[in-house]
């Protein structure tokens, strides 16, 4: 479970770019439909969905593994973690989960998994290759955001209710601090350089910048839009591009996505999107960024260079999580 | 905290059961104080360390003794509000372990107000700083005035009495069942939304009931509704369904409903649930009936699935083995409320805590897809209603259209401008 060496990756994507009319390389993008228990998969260059594929109830968390075989979705109603394999989408074996997996994030060298149970307080450990429960992590109440730094070594988890980020040493699977951050915590985000970790509050409406080694916080951001009311910005999906750069966050019930620079924490525009966007996810190149928009049954493009919203593509039902393969 | 807990229990629907007449069941009281206090199956590996701080909060149940309800389906569960208390505990206690905060429930109940007080006062005395109160509107100010010195907050999540929130308010108090008021305001504007604006307003006889009748006339002032007629349904408590009990039921309303001027809701005040199930499909004109019961406002119902509740939920069927309730609900969140005061207060001093949670900088997170908070002029928690059947929510208030020059859920109930309530503004 290495990732695999990036030459192997370039020749494929290069002839793909190619071949194809657009500037754009041709990637997959995968996005849960958590009412139809459905994946809708787009091409990124058609801008369609290409395929439809019947999944587990409730799908929600959706990644891809570090070598791109594999499609890993957290059926939360079904309690387990399926896999795909994500070029033909065929269903390859269940992975045990803990109660109501909701999301997850994979350790840097590939395994194991990371899920956090949403109804029982818990972190689960999962090998993905032996499927096999390693550990469980006693965390607070309604665990939900998962982010771990590049060298895998610091694991964080929101807890919905308990409105922290607890940071777990994964050598140890001990908490070993845990910082008071606003209202019902979603998502944890560190950037590329694992230097901050940005953490968004869907309730709080803000998002706070943490410094991961003294678990001080470095700022917060606040939101405000013209026209929305304050209750409606509801920070939930965080990306943030590789150079550091530029954050995207996703506001919810405002129907937009803020664009933010990391260098002063300022919101730098917001995008009209669809209603109630959640989670967001890049194309490997950074040049497309897609969202999933729960009440609209779509998802946006967002074209990152220019910071235009391209176009939407309707998915299925209320639409989750979103995740894009290199091919 | 434990070994004042004070357990005395009537039966809340037991008829021919005197009032007086109290019973010790230590073994209910025994569990719980068990469950609230005993820490969750997993304990964090943490490397804090440092001494526990501990809350203590009482919940204070007046019994009171009501009539069975018309419907089997409608018995409330012997631990109504309780349940949802000790979810809050657990919740609370699951965060506090990484905090060193411990909370811990005493259940005080009783069926006669006075004995109840002086319960409540002496756990008071001896350390708890919260009282969550499930009681009559008589003994909410009973017991505001008898702990006022005492530094104690009461949270009232039982009873939607507006003059709680009005003339007789007092500084100790905050409310976290949702006021008459705010509940008329909130099925008003969705029936306005519907342009249903012409009512046909049915209440019974009791003081309850008129007092509903008066919010669903303020509210229908408020948002341009006609109540075009107004009648008083006389009902025997108790008669119950019998064997055959339809046939006289389905000839009466009929009667009862005949030769209304044209309307489009047929309104219903009958808050003792003694006969106002029966309207639903028997009026005489084919009209939908909303108020205290078809479409009703509420602050939380057992289907509510949005705003991540469905987790909420399943963690309360685990936990009492039955659907959540509007009490459980109100109970919860007061707790919730004192357990998130602790956490950003980082403290277990009560003036701190209640200072923070009386501020503009409190907030709960309460699976309402919004933060609620406490109003600043008369202690009532801020929160959107439900509009909803028996099987499902219709939808939730405040409507779109309603707006509000600070907050859109001051649209329900009693808005500052219009407060009578002086113990706050002090």
């Amino acid at each position: 479970m290495r990732a695999r060496p990036s030459g192997v990756l370039i020749a494929p994507l290069l002839a793909a770019w190619l071949l194809t009319p657009t500037a754009a390389a041709a990637y997959t993008v995968y996005v849960t439909n958590e009412k139809d228990n459905t994946v809708s998969v787009i091409d990124s260059t058609k801008l369609e969905v290409v395929k439809t594929v019947k999944v587990g109830q409730r799908p929600r968390g959706i990644i891809l593994s570090k070598d791109g075989k594999w499609l890993l979705i957290c059926a939360s109603d079904d309690n387990n973690i399926q896999v795909f394999d994500a070029r033909t989408m065929e269903f390859v074996k269940n992975l045990p989960s803990g109660p109501d997996p909701e999301l997850f994030v994979l350790h840097p060298s590939g395994n194991p998994l990371y899920v956090a149970n949403e109804d029982d307080n818990l972190i689960t450990v999962v090998d993905i290759e032996t499927d096999r429960v390693l550990a469980e992590i006693p965390v607070g109440v309604e665990p939900e955001g998962m982010g771990i730094t590049p060298d895998g070594k610091l694991l964080v988890n929101t807890s919905e209710t308990t409105n922290m980020a607890h940071f777990i040493d994964t050598a140890t699977n001990m908490t070993i601090d845990n910082v008071l951050v606003d209202s019902r915590p979603r998502v944890a985000e560190f950037t590329a350089d694992g230097a901050q970790l940005w953490v968004s509050a869907e309730i709080g409406g803000t998002v706070t910048v943490i410094d991961p080694k003294t678990r001080k916080i470095i700022g917060k951001i606040g939101f405000e839009i013209p026209g929305v009311n304050q209750d409606a910005i509801q920070p939930v999906g965080v990306r943030i591009t590789k150079d550091g750069k530029r954050a995207f966050v996703a506001l919810g019930p405002a129907n937009r996505v803020a664009v933010i620079d990391t260098a002063t924490l300022k919101v730098e525009r917001y995008l009209l999107v669809g209603q109630r966007v959640w989670q967001l996810g890049f194309t490997p190149d950074e040049k497309l960024l897609f969202t999933t928009n729960g009440t609209s049954n779509d998802v946006s493009v967002i074209d990152v260079e220019k910071l235009r919203v391209l176009r939407s593509i309707k998915v299925g039902r209320y639409p989750w999580g979103v995740v894009v393969a290199p091919f | 905290m434990q070994e004042s807990a004070i357990d005395l229990l009537h039966r809340r629907s037991a008829r021919g059961m005197s009032l007086r007449c109290a019973l010790v069941v230590a073994a209910l009281a025994g569990n719980l104080v068990f469950a609230a206090a005993a820490p969750d199956k997993a304990t964090p590996r943490s490397s804090a360390t440092g001494d526990v701080q501990r809350i203590a909060i009482v919940l204070a149940r007046e019994v009171r003794d009501a009539p069975p309800p018309l419907s089997l389906l409608d018995v409330p569960p012997a631990d109504d509000g309780i349940a949802g208390a000790r979810l809050a505990i657990n919740d609370n206690n699951t965060t506090g372990r990484f905090l060193k905060q411990e909370f811990t429930l005493a259940v005080v109940q009783n069926g006669d107000v006075g004995e109840l007080i002086a319960q409540v006062k002496k756990t008071v005395e001896s350390g708890a700083a919260f009282v969550v109160a499930d009681v009559g509107p008589q003994a909410i100010v009973g017991l505001a005035d008898a702990l006022k010195d005492l530094g104690a907050l009461i949270f009232n999540a039982g009873s939607g009495d507006d003059r709680l929130r009005e003339q007789d308010c007092r500084p100790n108090v905050v409310h976290t069942a949702p006021s008459r008021a705010m509940l008329a305001d909130a099925l008003a504007q969705y029936l306005v939304w519907k342009q249903w604006r012409r009512w046909f307003l049915v209440h019974g006889t009791q003081p309850d009931d008129e007092a509903f009748a008066a919010a669903l006339r303020r509210a229908a002032k408020r948002f341009g509704v006609k109540i075009v007629e107004e009648r008083q349904f006389r009902h025997e408590a108790g008669s119950r369904r019998a064997d055959g009990g339809h046939e006289q039921i389905q000839q009466q309303i009929p009667t009862f409903t005949q030769n209304v001027p044209a309307y489009d809701v047929l309104m219903v005040a009958d808050e003792g649930g003694l006969f106002g199930e029966y309207f639903p499909y028997r009026s005489w004109d084919a009209r939908p009936v909303a108020g205290t019961q078809g479409l009703v406002p509420t602050s939380w119902h057992p289907a509510l699935e949005q705003w991540g509740a469905t987790q909420f939920q399943n963690r309360f069927r685990r936990l009492a083995n039955r659907p959540m309730r509007q009490l459980d609900y109100d109970v919860w969140i007061a707790i919730r409320s004192i357990g998130e005061a602790a956490t950003r207060a980082r403290s277990a001093e009560p003036a701190g805590m209640i200072a923070h949670l009386k501020s503009a900088d409190f907030d709960l997170a309460a699976f309402k897809g919004r933060k609620l908070t406490y109003r600043a002029w008369d202690g009532q928690l801020r929160q959107p209603i439900l509009i909803a059947t028996a099987k499902l929510p219709v939808t939730v208030s405040p409507q779109p259209g309603f707006l509000h020059q600070f907050s859109e859920l001051d649209t329900l109930g009693i808005d500052k401008p219009e407060t009578t309530c002086r113990a706050y503004a002090r």
